[in-house]
């Protein structure tokens, strides 16, 4: 049970990196236009309400993804909207955050302290 | 030779984009790389007190630190030069983009160079994800007061 | 537009330098010295790019004797730096006439081609010419961080850390000289990748070559040599293609070589070859002259090509515009 658990999250996860990969090999995307397309997407499909139960079946398959992304500030957005209305659509975008964002940006600053650019081939 | 005849000319000799291999490569490393945080899921789950729901915050900022060490070792830029999108996609790329573009500037100095530099590549991913949740959630918003959806 | 230099000013001396990683370049034993740190064990990645062009400066003043920067009449240089900052920081420690020059890639060229005229003009008695360019300061400038994990297609190419400058004065029989260039047209066939600058390149290079010939009316046989800067190896496949198309016969192609896509080897992981102001500068004026200087070579053509893209024009969904610059060099 829990191999098949495992082996879901290795496989919806690949297969959203394979629509990353298509949108850059064959639509011709750099890398930024490519993520920037999956989190809209990721975005749209939480408003449909499709997201979540990909999350139920492949867990980190579906919220490593850069999507997942998307579908946090959306859930978060909504889930305000629904309490507070109209004025939630505008609230919950100060209420909501991802946790890789916090985190990118602390060990971004970290890596900058530690770190000095490589550059180097092999 | 003109223009047209020149592309033939070009679009013979450039070797086509291994279509194949490169999907290949980004299902295995990006599958890969989320077996890897779903392993994590569970690392928090039983060893300290977090749900499913819950969970998603450790394992990401887990997965966002190992990135971290990767790209400042330079281990990651050939990871990414081998998987393509595999390693682009999952969290771990965002945090790959973040931390590079930091330890980049740095010769800028912290402000200017790292607080100036750092959403350099990934501004666009977090404009585009607030940007489309505010949007979608406005939407869901017109349609359930239209009476067309339910919360 | 080709001009011929009546008084054949020469090359008296040659610098190169290179970065650590050009240890893997099979033109590694031809460069004067390499260092091992990236940054020339300066505090960025631009003052080691200057430092870089002032020790292969001091490097030519020390094999032509001179002891005195203020007997240097001339310094023509250009990097791909924004505003060729390592260029003119290096020229703040030379002190000498300085002009900056940019053609991009073909810059190693194009400043040789007016230090020979301000030599024939006799308003120069030594001037040094050359170009140069470091990885990490023109990858991040142009492309990505260095450490960021984009994915390379088989076109791409390595920007090089080198740098290559030459001594040119009066003519002098026993070295070799320069009988005339070309300076080329911006041509742009459309290209719009800019990991595939070999392609957008490829007929800047056809142009400038195809037009020396002509005016110059001269076959590809009357060269022992005609080496292109930068196209990579997917480049000279297409140039040589090009050539093939208008008549060329297979041992008239054999004639064509690349700075770029010999420089690395076969490692596959450089993709498809080197690339940057250091790359033809840094082949031409070592390897090549040496084998000017031992009469391997009698006749050679260097062709340096550049892109003139910058990241602004790429995100405006521009072309890439190019040129290529050309110097025929003869030893007696």
């Amino acid at each position: 049970m829990i191999f098949i658990d495992f082996l879901l999250a290795f496989v919806i996860g690949g297969l959203i990196c394979v629509i990353g990969q298509l949108l850059m090999d064959v639509g011709k995307l750099t890398p930024a236009h490519t993520l920037s397309t999956l989190v809209v997407a990721g975005s749209i499909l939480a408003g449909l309400g499709w997201y979540q139960p990909l999350i139920d079946l492949a867990g980190a398959g579906a919220t490593i993804p850069i999507t997942s992304f998307g579908n946090a500030l959306t859930t978060g957005a909504i889930a305000e909207a629904e309490k507070h209305g109209w004025v939630g659509v505008l609230t919950g975008m100060f209420e909501v955050t991802s946790s890789g964002i916090s985190a990118a940006i602390v060990f971004g600053f970290i890596a900058a302290l530690i770190f000095k650019p490589k550059g180097k081939v092999n | 030779m003109d223009q047209q005849q020149y592309q033939q000319i070009e679009d013979q000799i450039t070797p086509p984009t291994p279509y194949f291999k490169n999907v290949i490569k980004a299902f295995l490393v990006g599958g890969l790389i989320c077996t890897i945080g779903h392993a994590i899921t569970y690392f928090y789950i039983i060893f300290f007190d977090f749900t499913e729901t819950t969970v998603g915050n450790p394992t990401a900022a887990t997965m966002v630190f190992i990135a971290m060490i990767l790209t400042g070792l330079g281990l990651y830029r050939k990871l990414g030069q081998f998987a393509g999108a595999g390693s682009a996609v999952p969290v771990t790329g965002f945090s790959n983009a973040v931390v590079s573009a930091a330890i980049e500037h740095k010769t800028e100095g912290l402000v200017l160079g790292v607080g100036g530099n750092i959403f350099k590549l990934a501004g666009s991913v977090i404009v585009f994800g607030v940007a489309s949740a505010f949007f979608v959630a406005l939407i869901k918003l017109i349609l359930v007061t239209m009476g067309v959806v339910e919360w | 537009m080709v001009i011929i230099f009546k008084t054949k000013p020469s090359i008296i001396a040659c610098g190169a330098v290179a970065g650590p990683l050009e240890k893997k370049s099979v033109f590694y034993s031809y460069f004067d010295s390499v260092v091992e740190d990236e940054r020339w064990n300066q505090k960025t990645n631009e003052q080691g790019h200057a430092m870089m062009i002032q020790e292969a400066c001091n490097i030519i003043m020390k094999k032509a004797n001179i002891t005195n920067n203020l007997d240097i009449d001339f310094f023509l240089s250009g990097d791909l730096v924004n505003q060729m900052t390592p260029t003119n920081f290096a020229a703040r420690e030379l002190a000498v006439s300085f002009i900056g020059m940019f053609s991009a890639c073909a810059t190693s060229v194009s400043s040789a081609i007016v230090a020979s005229l301000l030599t024939e003009l006799g308003a120069s008695k030594y001037a040094i010419a050359g170009s140069s360019s470091q990885h990490n300061s023109i990858e991040r400038q142009f492309r990505y961080p260095v450490d960021y994990g984009g994915q390379k297609p088989e076109t791409a190419q390595w920007t090089v850390t080198a740098a290559g400058y030459a001594l040119i004065g009066k003519h002098d029989p026993k070295l070799p000289s320069i009988v005339a260039g070309t300076i080329g047209k911006v041509v742009d066939y459309g290209e719009v990748n800019p990991f595939h600058m070999g392609g957008a390149m490829a007929p800047a290079a056809f142009d400038t070559i195809s037009s020396h010939l002509k005016k110059r009316n001269q076959k590809i046989t009357d060269y022992d040599l005609i080496m292109t800067g930068d196209l990579g190896k997917i480049g000279l496949k297409i140039l040589k293609a090009m050539f093939a198309q208008t008549g060329a016969k297979q041992e008239e192609l054999d004639i064509f070589r690349d700075a770029g896509a010999e420089f690395y080897g076969e490692d596959k992981s450089f993709q498809s070859g080197a690339s940057g102001a250091g790359c033809s500068a840094s082949v031409y004026y070592s390897y090549i002259e040496q084998q000017l200087k031992t009469g391997r070579y009698k006749r050679v053509l260097l062709c340096a090509t550049g892109a003139l893209l910058s990241p602004l024009s790429f995100q405006q969904g521009q072309s890439i515009p190019c040129t290529a610059h050309a110097i025929e060099i003869t030893m007696e």
